[in-house]
């Protein structure tokens, strides 16, 4: 069952529709309700390796429902720590609950300081009213 | 300069129940209403109908209809009685296809061809250039709405009278004057229910009422490719022939018609490659364009909501082109593995049925 449209206070977005809840040094990455709801129901997730570097503003994976596929941008640099092997498995689970279970990927932060330039719940919900 | 896209007569009933509308050959069309998966499933469990209205039908009358059409289409035409149906081909001379179509004969000298939209103006301007005297070829499409219900409890749902498929009778719904044609695109029972332009409303809207699922574009294409029916302009066209394409039993090459001598050319030598179905053995979702190593290429992929994996069709050298034999595809800088099987993909048996 898709999740109803939300942007949640406590994590920070960035404008191609991510978004990061940091956590100390590291971060949680995923997607937010928006792009779900264009994309349509999830049907695969093409996941980083563990180990890997992701670079903020670039792509590190993709997603795909029936119908299109969609770079996934990194809101923020750093090393991937943990892939969502739930979301691997179960990629609708992105559509189910996109800011809980479906996460995509856990970082150790490289810059923790461009936290800075990434946008709260308000200035995202700005930016889509706008579009 | 943009092109301005052409509604059906059902455009608005799309907007109303929040389809999301996108171009598609010329026409604003629904690509889904509550998603592709749950339409898809509709279809293969109980029924779901489309708007197919964009598609052009053309119409061939006259003492010489079928004098022209049997040199111009694949399939023998001789066989194909007054209330039949039959899937064929108009084919160039180098054996292309030009489109692929179904001819419905509606009297002993006046037949329907319903074409694809994207071919329709193409198709049209085909026949009028090669008309005999005593045939006329008309463009009707702009008087002609058209149902595609499908599924297995399609029939049932609209109350109608078991049928042949390839088969078409008229009749009323909800008393609207319909042909109901057991045709379809999806390897499900059902029909297609042709009717007026200015009926088209009320027909949808007695289909809905039967607790038929509006499902759009997006679910047509998976159905169709997990059946493994070609769609023109990605798997076939005028640059691939028939024999290539699998579609030789459409073709009677004991008759003679535009591009036979090369399709019996093409059937004697063995053609240099074959559109093969295949499954992904990895994770990933095959699309159209990408590259089999070995020199071929995808033509259709999709993700099947029935089977949910990576499903396609595409061209390989007839020597790779067994069921069972292995393909590596290019997905966008990655190599993944595939497995040819028999067409369809997807049984009805995968399903518990039959």
């Amino acid at each position: 069952m898709a999740a109803a449209e939300s942007y949640p206070d406590d994590i920070r977005y960035h404008e191609e529709h991510d978004w990061a809840r940091v956590e100390g040094d590291e971060a949680v990455l995923g997607i937010t309700w928006f792009a779900t709801d264009s994309l349509g129901e999830l049907v695969h997730f093409e996941p980083p390796e563990a180990g890997s570097d992701v670079t903020k503003d670039q792509s590190y994976g993709e997603v795909e429902s029936v119908k299109a596929v969609s770079d996934v941008i990194a809101p923020l640099s750093g090393e991937v720590l943990e892939v969502n092997q739930q979301v691997v498995d179960a990629p609708e689970t992105v559509n189910d609950d996109p800011y809980g279970n479906g996460w995509l990927i856990r970082i150790r932060l490289s810059s923790p300081d461009e936290v800075g330039a990434l946008l709260d719940a308000d200035a995202y919900r700005q930016l889509l009213a706008e579009q | 300069m943009p092109e301005t896209l052409q509604h059906t007569p059902l455009h608005d009933r799309h907007v109303e129940l929040g389809a999301r509308m996108v171009p598609f050959a010329g026409w604003e069309m629904p690509v889904q209403y509550e998603g592709v998966i749950p339409e898809h499933r509709a279809v293969r469990t109980d029924a779901g109908v489309f708007d197919v209205s964009h598609m052009g039908e053309l119409e061939v009358e006259g003492p010489q209809a079928r004098e022209l059409l049997q040199g111009l289409l694949s399939n023998d035409l001789d066989r194909l009685a007054v209330g039949e149906a039959q899937y064929t081909l108009l084919t160039n001379g180098e054996g292309g296809i030009v489109d692929d179509l179904i001819v419905y004969r509606l009297g002993e000298c006046l037949y329907l061809l319903v074409v694809n939209a994207a071919n329709r103006e193409a198709d049209h301007a085909w026949l009028k250039e090669r008309e005999i005297r005593g045939s006329d070829v008309r463009d009707v499409s702009e008087d002609c709405a058209l149902l595609a219900v499908q599924g297995p409890r399609a029939i049932e749902r609209l109350g109608l009278p078991p049928a042949e498929p390839f088969t078409f009778a008229e009749t009323f719904l909800d008393g609207v004057e319909v042909m109901v044609n057991r045709t379809g695109y999806t390897g499900e029972d059902g029909c297609e229910l042709l009717c007026m332009s200015d009926d088209a409303v009320r027909l949808w809207d007695a289909v809905l009422a039967r607790g038929v699922v509006p499902c759009g574009l997006g679910a047509r294409d998976t159905l169709r490719l997990e059946v493994c029916y070609p769609l023109h302009g990605n798997d076939i066209g005028p640059d691939t022939d028939a024999i290539s394409a699998g579609l030789g039993w459409v073709c009677a090459l004991d008759k003679e018609f535009e591009g036979a001598d090369v399709l019996r050319r093409v059937k004697a030598d063995g053609p240099d490659r074959r559109l093969v179905a295949f499954v992904m053995e990895e994770k990933a979702i095959p699309r159209q364009g990408m590259t089999i190593e070995g020199g071929g290429e995808v033509t259709s992929g999709s993700h099947s909501p029935m089977l949910e994996v990576g499903i396609g069709m595409g061209y390989v050298p007839t020597a790779e082109a067994r069921p069972g034999t292995e393909l590596t595809i290019d997905v966008r800088g990655r190599p993944r593995g595939a497995r040819i099987v028999t067409k369809p993909i997807y049984k009805r048996y995968d399903n518990g049925k039959e």
